[in-house]
């Protein structure tokens, strides 16, 4: 059986639906930023699946890759201040708890 | 047909790594299990052939935001209640499955146009040339640096003390 498109596709879903089960279900507001992370870098397979199986001379898939771990990345430095933020306000980090916005 | 062992091998870890993000009570250890998780994304890459984008996976996750989780878990230790789950944990789990079995019969039921061209290897040159050349992608290159300032000033002024 060789590798084909549909492996790929399948784990990066695989990865993608356990990332948004953790982001939904969990407590602890790092856990669920390190979810996000899992679900971006799922994205990234799919994006490299497609550039390598469907247009391998263009590269198009592997520069929109490159974009989103731009993205991730400010996305987790900014993320893991507003953690540490509310941490130092609340002593806290449980997302049930964090209700000031809520009405 | 050695692609196809380290596929699987690389595809088994993966897997069962982002099991242990979600599944382990201490969240020290969902982190590790986290840049497990990483690094067999960068073999993945590989035998995708984008060497470039394997090296940037291992730099920019397995460097910099796996030391930046591990920060914000060791700064925010106090918490000493693990990764315990909210009261939604039957409906996530519902969704996430619900929502893979959709993303599995799409993929399986769609007719993908495979092209027969071998891969492009080494990546770098060919991506250089992209991002940075005649009608290529200068234009966002230049607005993701400004993001990353914007990020950067933003997480200081976020985190630092009064």
């Amino acid at each position: 059986m060789s590798l084909g498109l549909e492996h790929y596709l399948v784990l990066s879903a695989v990865l993608f639906s356990i990332g948004l089960y953790g982001a939904l279900a969990k407590r602890n507001a790092v856990i669920i930023l390190m979810c996000i992370e899992l679900m971006l870098v799922a994205v990234n397979i799919t994006l490299i699946a497609f550039s390598r199986y469907i247009v391998p001379a263009e590269l198009t898939g592997q520069i929109f890759a490159i974009f989103v771990i731009v993205v991730a990345a400010a996305e987790a430095a900014v993320g893991l201040a507003i953690i540490l933020a509310i941490y130092r306000n609340r002593q806290d980090i449980d997302v049930t708890k964090i209700n000031l916005m809520k009405w | 047909m050695g692609l196809t062992v380290a596929f699987w091998a690389l595809a088994v870890v993966a897997v069962l790594s982002a099991l242990g993000v979600v599944l382990l009570r201490n969240v020290f250890r969902a982190a590790l299990s986290l840049i497990l998780c990483f690094l067999t994304v960068a073999g993945i890459y590989v035998t995708l052939s984008a060497d470039f984008l394997a090296a940037i996976q291992i730099l920019v996750y397995v460097g910099a935001i796996s030391v930046l989780i591990i920060l914000a878990i060791m700064m925010t230790r106090d918490v000493h209640r693990g990764s315990p789950a909210n009261r939604l944990q039957i409906p996530a789990l519902v969704v996430a499955v619900l929502f893979l079995e959709v993303l599995v019969l799409a993929v399986i039921n769609t007719p993908w146009q495979i092209s027969n061209t071998p891969a492009l290897t080494p990546t770098t040159a060919p991506l250089a040339i992209k991002l940075f050349g005649e009608g290529g992608f200068i234009l966002p290159v230049e607005i993701a640096a400004v993001l990353l300032l914007s990020a950067i000033v933003g997480a200081i002024v976020l985190a630092r003390e009064k």
